[in-house]
């Protein structure tokens, strides 16, 4: 593993085995300097079930090997079988943390592939409800990073935030969890009565927040100790493994589906991604915070300058019988960890012929996090897991 | 590393003196979001059955089912649909899609319910639930949220001026895109195929429009119609007007789909799309009085079971009312022709001009042949029998259309009143307000009927275009007498009709004899329905047939008379229309085929 030059704490490395060329391992369990352990399947930390096998050399790790396979629905498939109209109730529960995303994408890769344009109104309230799917999840991510060093407080104020988020996407979608809003052709509902208002309520409190998490868990020795420095993220891996979002805003590059390929309105809105270099656990989540910070302010933004009323649904074809000519596309869009992207191909017939998750959890927890778990200590595992913003139910499907 | 951060995070103490956020019962005590997807509710008197809910059901929690209490009738199902919330995932496409917006979702976040192990699987609106009154939860969204266009593909028709003093065709037809984007409005529930008499493969024939395959698109109309050309333009689409999308928007365009896809076929394709080129003969024979609607569908249908079929005509040309009721702006008597002619190439022979009971005998076709058929129609025009209605410049409308299409002379006069709200009546009129501009450059025809403007029995297309005709339509007068003077028709005496049917909804007309109005005109018509003449029934044979109220034969499902060789169909039996006599043609001949096989 690469060196942080800022690292306040290192691995005793003297006592690991040399990697061979190829980077495999010689471990002889016989020789009872190792031993093999699981972490999981559990919820880690995490939303969702995955384990790692660890191979331990006291309590430091020296081989690591995601095992995935706990969760894995077939939703992908299911999808398949659904009619164009039908998809985004199935999607969604690929990320059941932020299902918003998902909706969003196979939305537009419908509208795409049929040659679909949502009215204006839609796509600032789809922009809404992106911000506000963001939001809800860093509300969970960022106090969730402390909690994997133990401070749970932190993560008691975060749900309670979120609970009020929840209800905002209760009043505008019909659901608390699972909000089925963007579906192909547009939004299901305007803005209710007072939402605002109540909308401005729940951010000033985060906004309060913002300060109190800085002044418990940034200010925090504690926290510093556990995270300043470790689970360094080489920048030279960024683009070698394809890291988005915050990991890769972490380490100094400014990657944000939002600025770089804009979509719905967001070139209609004004804002910096917030960038650090130091591309450790306490770095990525500091970002996140900058990031929650961003999307109040966006969620501002959107209802200052959205307009009051308009068509929320383009005109489709028959939804029962919708046929989309053969064709594929790729679409994105920037979820709370990073580019999260869809692939569908259509063959002409009523249903997608493959419908394909491209999300930044594979990346980062299953390829990434077995090289950077190499030479961490056995405690920091769920911390690096978080910091990463694993998602399991996203690897699987 | 500082001092300082070892002593912020203890600011968190601070909570220490806030007030509580938790809530201690969340659940019970907080009402859903208005919006809020809980549980079903169906208004069971709106909802019609369509089964759209079920389709669109991502998880298959909807099934339609019977209801006691429900009846099965035209434009209802009869069933309801029952969710299943161990599928359900809450996700309101249902509510969506209802055509009727009859289904919705209450606010409601919780339900309990003891005992029943299975009421998590209920009929909405049947199954009483706690929530059945609640007003708030999940319906379909704000206006232009729809799965389906509400309105119909506008059909291009002949402006006013270019068709007031001609005949040709109004309605020009449908486009391919045309025809695929009113296509695709249809839900395809099937509601329309339990009102058409012809139970015609509605659904079927509109996406075979959308999948392009007009080839299997005709096939399906043949099943059923062997005149779609005619039905696809004069058809009382009994289809239409239960359709579900016009509950809430504009009932698809059935009439003209099935124009498309006949019109789009050619004529010398038929035998081949419809692999008809060689029907093996049975050796049966078989008579068919009157060329009509049910004649010719009759004779269609026995010719592909391999009858010998022979149709007797009293007209000149085959089509009855079709050709001689009918003016050409609805139907051109070429589209007449590509129907018949696609019966006659089966084998199906007519003798025209001949009178059954004339110049040939009932008997003789008993006889001679297996089986009769007989459709031979309303030909009699009733007379309202009001003084000076025996006038002879008083005419009967059905009179006129026939001469209208002999093209023999009419003797037309400038201003003209008509008596009757039907559709025939407004045939009469628009074609007599066409003579009249050809002849005298402008049209002064007035058109009053007893029923009033909303009760109208003519569509109201008929009604909107006659007035573009420069018609005068002139409803809710109850006709009196005919004005005459010198001996010639100076006008028609009215009084105001206050209602056409009794409680009971039997025709007796109640008039306000104070309220008068005096119609000018110089000719007056008589268009208030048409009446049968079955006199070529022998006294012998009527003897062996049952009859029925008002000398209506008794027929079986399969119309055969209580003279089990003598089956009767058509306006005679059941309509007045095309449709049930091609209904009741197709019916009549697997009756006769059963009689004759069996
Ligand atoms: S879609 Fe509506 S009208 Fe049709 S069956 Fe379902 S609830 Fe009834
Ligand atoms: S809410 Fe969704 S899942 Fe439930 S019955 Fe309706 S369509 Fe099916
Ligand atoms: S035409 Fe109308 S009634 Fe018939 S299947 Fe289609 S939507 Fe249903």
């Amino acid at each position: 593993m690469k060196k942080n030059s800022k690292l306040i704490w290192t691995p005793d490395r003297s006592k690991f085995p040399e990697q061979n060329s190829d980077g495999s391992l010689d471990v002889d369990l016989a020789s009872q300097k190792y031993v093999k352990v699981w972490q999981g399947p559990n919820h880690p930390g995490v939303t969702g079930n995955m384990s790692l096998e660890l191979t331990i050399c006291g309590d430091e790790i020296v081989q690591a090997k995601t095992h995935v396979g706990y969760l894995h629905r077939g939703f992908e498939k299911l999808i398949e079988r659904r009619k164009f109209i039908q998809g985004f109730t199935t999607c969604i529960r690929m990320c059941v943390a932020e299902p918003d995303t998902n909706e969003y994408n196979f939305s537009r890769c419908v509208e795409e592939l049929s040659g679909i344009e949502v009215p204006e109104m839609a796509n600032w309230l789809r922009a809404l409800a992106l911000e506000m799917a963001r939001l809800q999840m860093l509300l969970r991510i960022v106090p969730g990073q402390g909690n994997t060093t133990g401070l749970g407080l932190g993560v008691q104020w975060g749900v309670y935030l979120r609970d009020l988020i929840l209800d905002r996407f209760e009043e505008l979608t019909g659901g608390r969890v699972y909000h089925m809003y963007i579906t192909p052709g547009g939004v299901r509902g305007l803005l209710p009565d007072g939402f605002k208002q109540r909308m401005e309520d729940a951010l000033k409190k985060i906004d309060e927040f913002i300060v109190d998490i800085t002044k418990l868990m940034y200010n925090n020795a504690v926290f510093k100790k556990r995270t300043v420095g470790v689970g360094y993220l080489d920048p030279a891996w960024i683009d070698k493994f394809g890291v988005v979002g915050p990991n890769a805003r972490a380490a100094g590059f400014k990657r944000d589906v939002r600025k770089d390929y804009p979509y719905l309105i967001y070139d209609k809105l004004d804002y910096e991604p917030f960038t650090a270099t130091d591309s450790d656990i306490y770095t990525r989540s500091l970002v996140r915070r900058e990031d929650l910070r961003t999307t109040v302010e966006l969620i501002r933004q959107i209802m200052a300058k959205m307009p009051k009323t308009g068509n929320i649904r383009a005109q489709t074809p028959n939804v029962l019988h919708w046929k989309i000519p053969k064709g594929e596309t790729y679409v994105r869009c920037e979820s709370s960890r990073g580019e999260y992207g869809y692939y569908m191909v259509t063959d002409g017939s009523e249903f997608p012929r493959r419908v394909n998750l491209r999300g930044p959890s594979y990346v980062h927890a299953v390829s990434l996090l077995e090289k950077l778990l190499v030479g961490a200590n056995i405690a920091d595992v769920s911390s690096m897991m978080v910091s990463l913003g694993t998602c399991p139910p996203e690897i699987e499907r | 590393m500082s001092l300082k951060d070892i002593l912020t995070p203890f600011t968190a103490w601070g909570n220490i003196v806030k007030e509580p956020i938790t809530i201690k019962d969340p659940i019970n005590n907080r009402p859903g979001a208005p919006r809020y997807r809980g549980f079903h509710k169906n208004d069971i008197t709106k909802c019609i059955g369509c089964g759209s809910c079920e389709e669109i059901c991502p998880n298959n929690a909807i099934d339609l089912l019977p209801v006691e209490g429900i009846e099965t009738k035209d434009g209802d199902s009869g069933l309801r649909p029952r969710i299943d919330y161990g599928r359900c995932c809450w996700c309101g496409l249902c509510v969506d899609v209802c055509t009727t917006g009859s289904l919705t979702l209450s606010n409601e976040y919780k339900w309990i319910e003891e005992g029943n192990a299975d009421a998590y699987r209920f009929t909405p609106g049947v199954d009483k639930k706690p929530w059945d009154k609640n007003e708030l939860g999940w319906n379909k969204p704000v206006p232009n949220y729809e799965f389906y266009a509400l309105d119909r593909v506008e059909m291009q028709e002949l402006e006013p001026n270019k068709r007031d003093n001609s005949f040709i065709e109004i309605v020009q037809g449908f486009s391919k895109e045309q025809a695929q984007l009113e296509a695709d409005r249809c839900v395809e529930c099937g509601i329309c195929v339990a009102a058409c008499p012809a139970h015609m493969g509605i659904p079927a024939y509109i996406k075979a429009i959308r999948d392009d395959d007009l080839e299997h698109g005709l096939n399906i109309l043949y099943d059923t119609n062997p005149l779609p050309e005619i039905c696809g333009r004069i058809c009382t689409h009994k289809c239409e007007s239960v359709c579900s999308l016009g509950h809430r928007g504009e009932p698809l365009s059935i009439r003209w789909l099935k124009r498309y896809i006949a019109d789009q076929n050619p004529s010398e394709e038929y035998k081949k799309i419809l692999e008809t080129e060689n029907i093996e003969k049975n050796g049966k024979k078989v008579a068919i009085i009157g060329a009509g609607p049910s004649g010719l569908s009759a004779a269609y249908y026995l010719a592909l079971l391999g009858y010998e079929v022979k149709i007797f005509e009293l007209y000149p040309e085959a089509g009855g009312m079709m050709r001689y009721g009918i003016p050409e702006y609805r139907l051109p008597y070429d589209q007449i022709d590509k129907d018949i002619d696609y019966i006659l190439s089966l084998g199906v022979e007519i003798q025209y001009n001949t009178r059954v009971g004339g110049d040939v005998s009932l008997d003789e076709l008993k006889e001679k042949y297996d089986a009769v058929f007989a459709g031979t129609g309303l030909h009699l025009g009733r007379s309202t029998r009001i003084p000076g209605s025996d006038h002879k410049n008083v005419y009967q409308s059905i009179e006129l259309l026939s001469k209208i299409t002999k093209g023999e002379e009419i003797n037309l006069t400038e201003k003209i009143v008509v008596i009757g709200g039907g559709n025939v009546a407004m045939d009469i009129t628009r074609s007599l307000a066409r003579l009249q501009k050809q002849k005298f450059g402008k049209v002064q025809i007035i058109t009053t009927s007893l029923e009033t403007e909303d009760i109208l029995p003519a569509d109201v297309e008929e009604v909107v275009e006659a007035r573009e005709e420069n018609a005068v339509i002139n409803p809710g007068w109850g006709p009196k007498s005919v004005e005459i003077i010198d001996g010639k028709i100076k006008g028609l005496n009215v009084v105001r009709c206050l209602s056409v049917f009794d409680e009971e909804h039997r025709f007796s007309p109640k008039f306000d004899e104070d309220d008068k109005k005096f119609f000018e005109g110089d000719m007056i018509v008589e268009s208030i329905g048409q009446g049968m003449d079955i006199s070529y029934i022998a006294e012998d044979i009527k003897s062996s047939i049952e009859f029925g109220p008002r000398g209506r034969i008794v027929v079986d499902k399969y119309f055969q008379s209580s003279a089990k060789w003598l089956f009767v169909g058509g306006d005679i039996i059941q309509g007045p229309d095309v449709i049930h006599g091609i209904a009741n043609g197709h019916k009549a001949a697997l009756g006769i085929d059963k009689y004759l096989h069996h």
